[in-house]
């Protein structure tokens, strides 16, 4: 504590900042390392594939919004378990504004109000009423599907494409067919299967090729979002109200109107995550499309230690292990082997930092699992879909202390509690 | 102390008299939006319903009472299981498997049933709840994960083991002499109400005895109300958390059981979904107590039974209940958040107008 106070302490918090960024690029990094470990000794090329890669970064993108809308919300400190419902909110209005509107892009729009208005019954909910963060979440998610189910019901039959749950062949957002120069190379580069550079020009060769203009807006968003939240007073004095709303308040930060702001917009976010499951992932809308992506939104959140980087690590995971379930399943198969080794070496980091008990629990279930792959052959395809979920539980169980929420999170606070 | 006593009864009445008229206005306001007839909408809705649907209201009724206790049991003492749905899904499917198989006969058939859907969801909720006390992991992220792990788990456990017929699969259906019989009022054509259904009764009554005359009742009360305070009187907050959890789960594994012994018979398409959901909406309507949940369930089977009638007599779609039911959970919530602010703020201020001695008195 007391070395701060000494003039050279500002060198040392970019020290740390440094430190922090470079951590998530070498998380990054080996991680893309071991897949491409896997990928050459399982001779499983599509686990790194342009095409397997692109699906990723569609399987990722309504995660990853569901995942933004819960920092935003979070950082003010209201807890959004919500987001499911805003979701499924946005898919309907993306269906309906497109339709209507003539235009995906006012559909992504149309999205984003239909969020916005199940964020703000959770804003009246939980910011002016007090009402329990989680109660009026589950509340909400009731009335998206509700209102939703209802919605198609009631608008959808006589459309063009149209039935009660359903309003297909809607327009999808542009995209980008290719950058000159870039792709193709990239794409030959990839081709050649050479261990850890061939996957990084997959990746190029996928964020360059046929990309939909909404999902490079949705990365726009998170970077735009760290920015705001981060590097400027607006965002500071957000976070201030997840952190410690009464002191927020003693220095005349209207933490209401605050609160309100993040959590308006992070509804407004994961109706842009449904909005992007009706306009680009599938060719239409369809009732409970969302299949608990905005679960997987928050627990990528958590996963990512309620930080833009690190939630955007956790939907890419989630998103990858996605896709992949739906490609090749030998791939899926290979999948196992870069279960266990991640654990091994997480088990083998543990050793360094000597917490034994985290090393030995790691370790065996690594073993287990590499086990599991030597002594089969495939792996069922209900066991796959369930990898982001029991991935999710194993990922909390083992760094929830690790992990810091806002310290305000979820506490019901009222004006002029602070005396 | 008469009129105080009418005064806090009427207080008490009134948040859910609240939450009823907003929800019949935003539902009223809904339907006009859309360009539908309210007036048609609430006629069919309030009209006498038929026999079939009399006996429907009862069993739904008895099922949501079911999954309201269980969801109840964790929210008394401030433990969200929302993964009521992943394990009364497992219970559901290992009670169904079980029965299927025909180890026993007749009632030990059922009996044992039973028990196995309540340690299975009793197990599947003790996996959070160890979680939660060895990890410190929250329950509402790793319920929610359990549940859809648990949907997938019985996905592959049906295809495995299951029956397939065409493209359907589902369990070994039950022998004839373990179906519990049940009571029919009317003609056999309305249906029956069934057997099981009397669980609802067992679970509620349980829950009342439990959480009034009981120590670990007053414990999760306590619990539930002041976890620092309940610390302090040394209750073992750990052990409370993997009882009360697993106490909810095992409640939870009964859920579907009376649908199973009642007709269905096995596990397949006739599997309803989301009654866990069901139960927390119906939990917080009736405010986690034994006889507000009776009421809740019961509106919740009517409204869900009655608007099957929608789709012969308006243009309404039947999923409008749904907002309905959605809007007066949120609006049951509030209004009680509401009446409590009032009812402190009457209280402080009958405080400061008895004449007191003292000079402090401008609380």
């Amino acid at each position: 504590m007391s070395t701060t106070t000494k003039p050279s302490s500002p060198s040392l918090v970019s020290r740390v900042k440094r430190a922090a960024r470079a951590n998530w690029l070498f998380i990054s990094l080996g991680a893309i390392a071991i897949v491409s470990l896997v990928r050459i000794v399982t001779d499983t090329n599509d686990l790194t594939s342009v095409g397997t890669i692109r699906a990723a970064i569609i399987a990722t993108c309504p995660i990853l919004m569901a995942a933004l809308g819960g920092l935003w919300a979070e950082r003010a400190g209201v807890v959004n378990i919500g987001l499911e419902g805003q979701m499924i909110l946005g898919t309907w209005g993306a269906a309906y504004f497109t339709y209507h509107g003539g235009n995906p892009w006012i559909g992504v729009l149309g999205a984003a109000l239909l969020g916005m208005i199940g964020g703000l019954l959770h804003a009246v909910a939980t910011v002016t009423f007090g009402v329990d963060h989680i109660v009026s979440g589950v509340a909400i998610n009731l009335i998206g599907l509700g209102a939703t189910t209802y919605l198609a019901a009631a608008t959808f039959p006589d459309l063009n494409g149209g039935g009660p749950r359903q309003l297909i062949g809607l327009d999808s957002p542009g995209q980008i067919n290719k950058v000159p120069g870039i792709s193709d190379a990239a794409q030959n580069v990839a081709d050649k299967h050479w261990f850890f550079i061939s996957d990084i020009a997959s990746f190029i060769a996928a964020l360059t090729t046929k990309i939909s203009l909404l999902s490079l807006v949705i990365f726009a968003l998170v970077a735009l979002s760290a920015w705001i939240l981060w590097k400027t007073p607006f965002g500071l004095r957000l976070r201030s109200c997840g952190e410690n709303p009464q002191a927020a308040e003693t220095l005349g930060v209207n933490v209401y109107l605050y609160k309100y702001v993040a959590v308006l917009i992070s509804g407004a976010l994961a109706g842009i995550g449904g909005g992007f499951l009706a306009l680009v992932s599938s060719s239409g809308f369809n009732v409970g499309q969302t299949g608990g992506r905005g679960y997987i939104g928050l627990a990528a959140m958590i996963f990512g230690n309620w930080r833009p980087g690190g939630l955007l690590l956790g939907a890419l995971t989630f998103g990858y292990t996605d896709a992949l379930r739906l490609r090749d399943a030998h791939a899926v198969h290979a999948l196992l082997l870069l279960v266990a080794l991640g654990l091994l070496a997480l088990a083998v980091l543990r050793l360094v930092r000597r917490q034994f008990a985290g090393a030995i629990t790691m370790g065996l279930l690594g073993a287990a699992i590499l086990t599991w792959f030597l002594s089969t052959e495939s792996v069922p395809r209900d066991f796959t879909s369930m990898t982001p979920y029991v991935t999710t539980l194993f990922v909390l169980a083992l760094g929830t202390q690790r992990l810091r929420m806002p310290a305000a999170d979820g506490i019901p606070y009222r004006k002029g509690s602070a005396g | 102390m008469k009129a105080l006593n009418l005064r806090s009864i009427g207080l008490a009445l009134l948040a859910p008299a609240i939450a009823i008229v907003v929800s019949v206005l935003v539902t009223t306001l809904v339907i006009a939006a859309v360009g539908s007839s309210p007036g048609d909408f609430w006629s069919a809705m309030f009209s006498n319903p038929l026999p079939r649907l009399r006996v429907n209201i009862v069993n739904q009724t008895a099922t949501y009472y079911i999954a309201a206790v269980a969801a109840a049991i964790g929210f008394r003492m401030g433990l969200f299981n929302i993964g009521l749905e992943g394990q009364y899904t497992l219970a559901s499917y290992a009670a169904a498997a079980f029965g299927g198989g025909a180890y026993l006969s007749g009632f030990a058939n059922v009996l044992v049933s039973i028990l196995i859907a309540i340690a299975v969801g009793a197990a599947w909720a003790g996996v959070a709840a160890v979680l939660k006390t060895t990890r410190g992991v929250s329950e509402v992220i790793s319920t929610i994960m359990l549940n859809s792990i648990a949907v997938f788990l019985v996905g592959y456990l049906l295809n495995r083991y299951g029956v397939h017929i065409g493209n359907s699969v589902r369990t070994t259906t039950l022998a004839p002499s373990s179906n519990v019989p049940g009571f029919t009022p009317y003609l056999a054509r309305d249906g029956e109400i069934w057997g099981l259904s009397l669980l609802a009764v067992v679970v509620g009554v349980g829950f009342w005895v439990l959480l009034n005359k009981t120590r670990f009742g007053f414990d999760l009360r306590a619990s539930g109300m002041s976890p620092t305070a309940a610390l302090a009187s040394g209750i073992n907050p750990n052990r409370m958390i993997i009882t009360a959890m697993m106490l909810s789960g095992g409640v939870a594994g009964l859920i579907w059981l009376p649908a199973l012994f009642g007709g269905a018979g096995a596990y397949g398409t006739s599997f309803q979904s989301g009654l866990g959901f069901i139960g927390i909406s119906v939990a917080l309507l009736g405010r986690n107590r034994p006889l507000g949940m009776l009421f809740g369930a019961l509106l919740f089977a009517f409204l869900d039974t009655q608007s099957n009638t929608l789709t012969f007599s308006t243009n309404v779609p039947p999923s409008i209940v749904q907002i309905t039911e959605g809007i007066a959970v949120l609006a049951v919530v509030v209004a009680f958040e509401v009446v409590r602010r009032w009812r402190a703020r009457l209280e402080q201020r009958s405080v400061g107008q008895k004449p007191v001695a003292a000079t402090e008195a401008s609380a």
